[in-house]
């Protein structure tokens, strides 16, 4: 890279002309090479969201029990008797296609490391994962990698990978998705901020050392790929999960005493936005000298410290006169720790290389003045793709077991057993067991407790599909959905982080979609009292002008009072009743993974969700579950109501037949396997049943009895009969066979 | 009854042996750094948990077995004092040489956690001692080498010596372990190392309380005779 800093140079810095331009009035000089690629990697996409940053306005916020909303490193909610649970969502799509294993290890790395920073210890992981056709082998090599990738982060972090979603379609080939999700456990009333403190208190760099990779990762998330991707490999960070494991216990501990001001993780962009971060959301400035930040390489420059993304490092500011306590504790850990600058009163980040200032920015133009665009915005033609094609009539059998063994849908086994799921002692519901993932809180210092009735449930959901189809309404859908498997465990849903994957902005009807997507997850949230506090944009998920499905992947996190009183989703003893919550007539196959199954197409408007009615099946099913009155809960997602109801036949810890006959008139494929929002499967015993219709009468929702759990065969007389073991056979091993298949 | 469960740097299930110990069992139960050189006074049995000690760097155990700590648990284990080494601490219980063998990748060449079937094998032990023969077990395992190798004039000596203490069902073996073995035990039957987590399978909420038989024994094997 040649030193003259000019147009041309700010060009292959992702920035554009105007943004160039902008620097040289704001700066009223031209900048220096370090302040250049501070000022690129701070208005890229990734870190200053200036495609989105105007639209995420629209998403709904507050609720009293937030305790810190969007902004900080993560969300925050108090969840009663002096805890708090702290949690995000984060992309690590672009590098994880590189490079799958550690794209997706520090993925994981990083969304621990954003938890643990706000002062939570991480208790469990989620991840929502997309990727394109499984027929290619690069494809699966990828899913082999990324899976790796999660599980080698996260298992040795100690830290529970306990669900999470992972769908399959062809306009993920060139653009997979890895969004990873943590949540923590803190006391409420110690919750640690990124803001900088006074004037003159030491800055202090803790962690990994200092080397050369990833520098750029951040301007990397925020292009499209071309062919040339596969160069762009030294970009990607690697982890190192055991310095991270390291370095949890050490921030931890320091947070046990009166020491730490702020504290913000290097992420993306690293040192330049963790210290420009820190220094706004301050108010003040903050001068770095360089050459005392600890490095594993030599003859490192300026610029290559500034934007080095090695990972497992921290910046944090701490009171005067208690540095030596900071070392003591970091290096028991065998970290590294040095004062590498302080915090000043000028609002100007000041970088020294030794005694030569190599960049001095205005604060406010970095970040403040950090471009924003509102782009613009067209509507495609959604209704050229809303009629849905002529299916054959019948053949409910094989279309059941083809549904089953469509890789989205069956079983996930062969990926979840390669997560510790069980690690701290605190499982509840882990993955494949129960609609959402439930984990019991631990005691205030985050150790595990014997007596502690509270748990957290958590669910990943989103359906790329139903959003190109209707971006409005699949966005709504996807929240409605990750509330009613809440339901399913009993939890009253709480808050919710996002991580909104889409493709190039600049294209109008990406940017339309994005939009649109916005607003269907505030009207969810709305209408569920759900509060959004943390969440993530990711877009440029496109190559070679093909863009990703809009994919605005949700996690709800909900609570539960009593982690003795949770719903599984597999059926539970022979002779139970089975009932559905809601109205099985509400749902259709617009969308639907019947749809795509049969015409390899995306056809068909999502089923519209009545809000009253999904709200009173939720609230019909967090009571029934809470009073122990259901043996399984199971959602009506992927696949329609007879792909829920084989799950619960073959997902269990035992399995079983059922007799059932679907209510309703109308066309048989709709009432099959129909999807859309509010219809949730539970089973019974049958002395229960009068309470159960009872209670869900009370709470104003729809229910009915179709049948009982029981005999080797799932059937619907006149319709289907299919005997548990092709079920199972399909469903258990649909994943593994189409990795096998070449 | 005191307990002592060791933290090496990456040690992750430290919190959850001293859990079930404290608060499932009410037994005492503390953390020792693996700086230590000395167990604390009164230790009757020791712990090395889970996790991944040293990042698993070289081998899985290859490093800790050097921690300062290791003297003194070889020094309490030579005394005839109960130790249990589980996962992780199983690793570095056979790469320390309390227990023979070697652990190798799991034959799947994943990591691998799920819910296993174990069988136990012997009751001679102070662990297992208050369960039946052939009684199974219902535990998780979480692992990516529990892959347990012994040449085998080494497996008739442990089948000889009644030294295996669990083996995984017929079928439901997850890493290729030889002879199916999931745990065995030192010739003086005081050292235990397993690759399953009896630490995840001690109270009902969470699935199982298979395991809490295991520590009750452990934790009253040596009462009063502590150093």
């Amino acid at each position: 890279m040649s030193g003259v800093v000019d147009v041309k140079l700010a060009r292959s810095h992702g920035l554009t002309e105007s943004e160039y331009q902008h620097i040289l009035d704001g700066l009223g000089r031209v900048p220096t090479l370090v302040e250049l690629g501070i000022l690129s990697v701070m208005w890229s996409e990734h870190c200053s969201y200036k495609s989105s940053r105007r639209h995420l306005k629209n998403l709904p916020t507050e609720a009293p029990w937030v305790l810190q909303g969007p902004g900080e490193n993560a969300g925050v909610i108090d969840v009663g008797d002096g805890q708090a649970v702290a949690f995000k969502m984060e992309s690590h799509n672009h590098p994880s296609f590189i490079e799958p294993y550690q794209g997706a290890a520090t993925g994981v790395g990083g969304i621990m490391r954003d938890v643990f920073t706000m002062g939570a210890r991480p208790i469990a992981n989620l991840n929502s994962l997309r990727f394109g056709r499984l027929e290619s082998p690069r494809m699966r090599f990828l899913l082999g990698g990324v899976v790796a990738g999660i599980g080698g982060y996260g298992n040795c972090m100690g830290v529970p990978t306990v669900g999470g979603e992972i769908a399959f379609d062809p306009s993920y080939d060139g653009n997979i998705l890895v969004n990873a999700f943590t949540l923590g456990v803190l006391p409420s009333d110690r919750i640690f901020r990124s803001a900088a403190g006074a004037v003159g208190s030491p800055v202090v760099y803790v962690g990994s050392k200092t080397g050369r990779d990833g520098i750029h990762g951040a301007t990397m998330a925020s292009e499209e790929f071309g062919k040339e991707s596969e160069e762009k490999r030294p970009r990607v960070q690697v982890g190192d999960p055991f310095t991270e494991k390291k370095l949890l216990e050490a921030c931890l501990e320091l947070m046990q005493e009166d020491v730490i001001v702020a504290i913000q993780d290097m992420g993306a962009a690293g040192l330049t936005s963790s210290s420009c971060e820190m220094a706004s959301r301050g108010g003040k400035g903050i001068e770095i000298d360089v050459e005392r930040v600890p490095r594993r390489e030599t003859g490192m420059n300026a610029y290559e410290v500034m934007l080095s993304e090695s990972q497992e490092r921290m910046l944090m500011v701490v009171k005067d006169g208690t540095f030596e306590r900071v070392r003591a504790i970091f290096e028991k850990w065998d970290l590294s720790v040095a004062v590498i600058g302080h915090i000043t009163d000028t609002q100007r980040v000041v970088i020294k290389e030794a005694e030569t200032v190599v960049a001095d920015l205005p604060v406010g133009l970095i970040v403040d003045d950090a471009p924003s665009y509102d782009r613009p915005q067209q509507r495609p033609n959604l209704e050229a793709r809303w009629t849905l094609p002529n299916l054959a009539p019948g053949g409910l059998g094989p279309r059941l077991l083809g549904l089953l063994a469509r890789p989205t849908i069956a079983s996930k086994r062969l990926v979840y057993e390669q997560y510790d799921s069980s690690v701290r002692a605190a499982t509840i519901q882990g993955p494949g067991r129960a609609d959402a993932a439930v984990v019991r809180l631990p005691d205030l210092n985050g150790a595990p407790s014997a007596t502690q009735k509270k748990g957290v449930a958590m669910s990943a959901d989103m359906n790329g599909r139903y959003c190109q189809l209707d971006p409005r309404r699949g966005a709504l859908l996807g929240v409605l959905e990750a509330a009613r498997n809440l339901a399913c465990v009993g939890a009253e849903p709480k808050g919710l982080t996002d991580c909104l994957n889409f493709g190039n902005p600049e294209k109008p009807e990406v940017m339309w979609s994005f939009v649109e997507c916005i607003h269907g997850l505030a009207e969810g949230c709305k209408a569920l009292g759900v509060p959004v506090v943390s969440g993530n944009v990711s877009l440029y998920n496109e190559t070679e002008g093909r863009a990703i499905l809009p994919t605005p992947s949700v996690v709800m996190v909900g609570l539960i009072e009593d982690v003795t009183r949770t719903a599984p989703l597999g059926f539970a003893d022979p002779g139970d009743r089975i009932l559905l919550l809601g109205r099985l007539d509400r749902l259709g196959l617009g969308g639907s993974e019947l749809v795509a199954m049969e015409t390899a197409e995306l056809l068909g408007r999502p089923a519209e969700p009545h809000l009253p009615e999904v709200l009173a099946t939720h609230r019909a099913g967090i009571q029934l579950v809470r009073a122990g009155l259901v043996k399984s809960a199971h959602d009506v997602a992927e696949g329609g109501v007879l792909v829920a109801l084989a799950e619960s036949c073959v997902a269990g810890a035992r399995r079983f037949g059922a007799e059932i006959d679907l209510p309703g008139q109308g066309e048989l494929l709709a009432r099959a396997f129909g999807e859309g929002a509010s219809v949730i499967v539970i089973s019974a015993a049958p002395e229960r049943v009068a309470e159960v219709l009872a209670m869900a009468k009370g709470a104003g929702a729809e229910i009915t009895e179709i049948g009982t759990v029981g005999g080797e065969r799932l059937i619907w007389p006149g319709h289907l009969s299919v005997s548990v073991a092709e079920l199972h056979d399909a469903w258990a091993n649909g994943l593994g066979r189409a990795l096998a298949a070449v | 009854m005191r307990i002592a469960v060791v933290t090496f740097p990456g040690s992750n299930c430290d919190e959850d042996a001293v859990h079930v110990l404290r608060n499932v069992l009410g037994v005492a139960a503390f953390k020792v750094w693996h700086r230590d050189t000395q167990l604390p006074a009164g230790t009757e049995g020791v712990i090395l948990p889970g996790g991944f000690s040293y990042g698993d760097a070289l081998r899985s155990g290859a490093l800790a077995r050097f921690s300062p700590i290791m003297g003194a648990v070889r020094a309490h284990a030579e005394k005839g004092g109960p130790v249990l080494g589980i996962c992780n601490g199983m690793q570095i219980l056979v790469e320390s040489g309390l227990l023979p063998g070697a652990m190798l990748q799991n034959s799947s060449r994943k990591f691998v956690c799920r819910w296993v079937g174990i069988q136990v094998e012997t009751l001679h032990s102070p662990f297992t001692r208050f369960y039946q023969k052939g009684q199974i077990l219902n535990v998780p395992v979480a692992h990516h080498e529990g892959c347990y190798y012994a040449p085998p004039e080494l497996l008739a000596q442990l089948k000889a010596e009644d030294r295996i203490a669990f083996r995984y069902q017929a079928g439901d073996n997850p890493n290729g372990a030889a002879d199916d073995i999931a745990g065995l035990l030192n010739p003086g039957r005081n050292v235990l190392g397993m690759m399953p987590h009896p630490e995840r399978a001690s109270e009902g909420l969470l699935g199982s309380e298979d395991g809490k038989a295991l520590f009750v024994g452990m934790a009253s094997a040596w009462a009063g005779r502590a150093a």
